[in-house]
């Protein structure tokens, strides 16, 4: 076949090119029929959006105090539309700064989690026998190990460091990704497809990859949408335990501490974030909801 | 028929699989003979058609034949290497050469990948140098020569009917030029409108590919129609292979026998004259096989030296094999009562 026809042959191949829906696309059109999962959709949106450009809005820094307005209540005339905390900081800044260290602790301690348990579950599950008894103890054995005292003995160690909060949550949540991935694969690797792909020629790397994980993918999704919420619960419990972040900066979690000392004199410092760590949580978990039942094969009626 | 070199010479193969036992600190093993003692050749561009009931070691076989599972002896010799001693590596790349295609139609695509994707996974394994473009090109001609379009090549294989995958299928184990293909069951679950189709394209991709095919059924009709030789399995072992004509118009074992009497003949009349022997009884658990000839316990013919005796392969005038004791008189037996049946030719998947 010459050069000009191979060429006519694949643009006329191009052209008439039927796109089928795959199975992922069929699951967000499910998706986007759920309102509550549409409305989390959009609320995470406006979430992520404030968070980012909301402190550029804001007239005052979440650090340095209005020296004129303690623990004043919200009011838009004095340009704190939370109002200030007892320092004379603008709650509102603080608020939108803490949402960024949030969210980021969530996803970037997720997606940690979700790399190391993804191919740590993958290959358990894959190879079977005594690799799999081996790795799975051995995640037995840290799942053993109390939470707290992990985290407050790398916080003397190490000292208090933002980074240590993502490794900390990190190294303790890659845990249950891995086992939820090692069952989905122990079901997967009997699969006709899996073996289809061995009589090709496929290596077992390529067919972990290839095969294995963009089909755990689905549950590991929802999986994902649920773990990022209790993230930042996690964080918030170790902020309101003072083991999160450091002043000046700051979390929703750190915040409502703040919030809860001055509950009797300055309500709005604990409503403010406190709410708005309740809306994404439920946000979150709506969302998760809606992927599961989206995702789940068994609801294709 | 077909007398050059065979390209696949499967010597005493066998299979075993270890079963736990229960027991809660020493746990105890039994074996399975899936799949004993097994031998047999295939020639360049023959069919040789495997029968059994379920159960009876043919997709152990299938499996073992492609290294997916790993026999316990005997030798399988492909151009000159024995493939039960390659390691995995090597082993991997023989694939290329010897091909499967599956029972499920659907369940052995994977349910995230097109088409497109599916087809392309052998050459983007094992010529990896290949451009996007030649890979697109041969993907499409081969979905052509399967009659499949090739505009469905962005689609996912649950848009597919059963016999659509199993096309898909047929194509994957051929787009690398494969010269062995082993077909498990390929047209069991499909409809036998379909499995007509499925057939016929397998037998022209046959031809016109010159591959040798290795095709097992539990359908009698179906491989009769796409066989060159047949070899009837039991228990893991062979009972017998001849050539097709042979083993429909004359069998020599008793199990073969009763085989073919067991199938239906399309016309009510000639059916309920036709005396029925049926085989009675369940084959028996291939954890404690029989002693001696394994279709003993519901072979209608079988004396006491059948308990005591493993009946060898023996190898016939005509190049046909038998393994019973008692083959040679009961075939005299056999031929001075009525043919075993004027088998009906154009029974299931003629075209």
């Amino acid at each position: 076949m010459n050069e000009a026809t191979r060429d006519a042959f694949t643009q006329a191949l191009d052209m008439r090119v039927i796109r089928g829906r795959s199975l992922y696309v069929d699951a967000w059109h499910r998706l986007l029929k759920n309102k509550a999962a549409v409305a989390s959709l959009v609320i995470l949106g406006l979430m992520v959006l404030m968070v980012s450009v909301g402190p550029m809005l804001s007239q005052w820094d979440h650090e340095i105090p209005d020296w004129d307005n303690y623990s004043i209540p919200p009011s838009l005339e004095t340009g704190h539309p939370f109002g200030t905390d007892a320092l004379g900081r603008d709650l509102f800044a603080r608020t939108m700064v803490g949402g960024r260290i949030s969210l980021l602790v969530g996803v970037v301690a997720t997606l940690v989690s979700l790399v190391i348990g993804i191919s740590y579950g993958a290959i358990a599950g894959y190879f079977g026998g005594r690799i799999d008894n081996l790795m799975m103890r051995f995640v037995d054995a840290i799942y053993a190990m109390p939470f707290m005292f992990f985290v407050i003995v790398l916080m003397v160690v190490f000292g208090r460091n933002i980074f240590l909060i993502f490794v900390a949550i990190g190294a303790i949540n890659w845990l249950d990704m891995a086992r939820i991935v090692r069952g989905q694969t122990l079901s997967l690797k009997n699969k006709d497809f899996v073996e289809a792909a061995r009589a090709c020629g496929g290596t077992e790397m390529q067919i972990i990859r290839r095969h294995i994980i963009p089909n755990l993918l689905g549950v590991v999704i929802v999986y994902v949408t649920l773990t990022i919420p209790q993230v930042i619960l996690v964080e918030s419990f170790l902020s309101f335990l003072g083991l999160g972040v450091q002043e000046p900066l700051t979390s929703w979690g750190a915040l409502v501490n703040e919030g809860a000392q001055e509950l009797e004199t300055a309500p709005w410092s604990l409503l403010f974030p406190a709410g708005f760590l309740a809306v994404t949580l439920f946000a979150f978990n709506f969302l998760g909801d809606g992927l599961r039942d989206a995702l789940d094969p068994k609801d294709r009626l | 028929m077909n007398r050059r070199a065979p390209v696949l010479q499967v010597q005493d193969l066998s299979v075993r699989f270890r079963v736990a036992m229960g027991g809660v600190f020493r746990r105890s093993y039994q074996e399975v003979r899936a799949v004993d003692q097994v031998s047999f050749d295939v020639y360049p561009a023959e069919t040789l058609g495997i029968v059994g009931e379920s159960g009876c070691g043919k997709s152990t076989l299938a499996r073992a034949i492609l290294g997916l599972v790993r026999p316990r002896s005997g030798t399988i010799l492909w151009e000159g290497d024995d493939l039960v001693q390659l390691d995995e590596e090597s082993l991997r790349l023989k694939r290329r050469e010897i091909q499967l295609i599956f029972q499920d139609p659907s369940g052995s695509l994977d349910p995230r990948m097109t088409v497109g994707d599916i087809v392309a996974e052998p050459l983007r394994i094992f010529y990896p140098s290949m451009s996007r473009l030649q890979v697109r090109e041969r993907v499409a001609g081969m979905m052509k020569m399967v009659g499949l379009s090739p505009d469905q090549i962005n689609r996912y294989p649950h848009e597919f009917s059963g016999g659509q995958c199993q096309r898909i299928g047929i194509a994957r184990a051929l787009v690398v030029n494969p010269r062995l293909v082993v077909c498990d069951e390929p047209v069991s679950a499909l409809d036998v409108s379909i499995q007509a189709q499925i057939i016929n394209l397998l037998n022209d991709l046959q031809k016109k590919l010159r591959l040798s095919l290795i095709f097992i059924a539990h359908d009698l009709s179906v491989v009769r129609h796409v066989s060159d030789r047949v070899m009837v399995m039991y228990l893991g072992r062979v009972m017998e292979v001849a050539d097709r004509d042979s083993i429909y118009l004359q069998p020599r074992h008793p199990y073969t026998r009763a085989l073919i009497e067991s199938v239906p003949i399309p016309d009510p009349v000639r059916e309920r004259a036709r005396a029925r022997r049926a085989l009675k009884g369940d084959i028996p658990s291939p954890l404690s096989p029989p002693s001696g000839c394994v279709f003993r316990t519901r072979c209608p013919y079988a004396i006491p030296a059948c308990a005591e005796r493993v009946p060898e392969l023996e190898t016939l005038d005509g190049g046909n094999q038998v393994a019973c004791l008692r083959h040679a008189e009961l075939v005299e037996q056999w031929d001075s009562a009525a043919p075993v049946d004027d088998w009906p030719a154009t029974h299931g998947a003629e075209d």
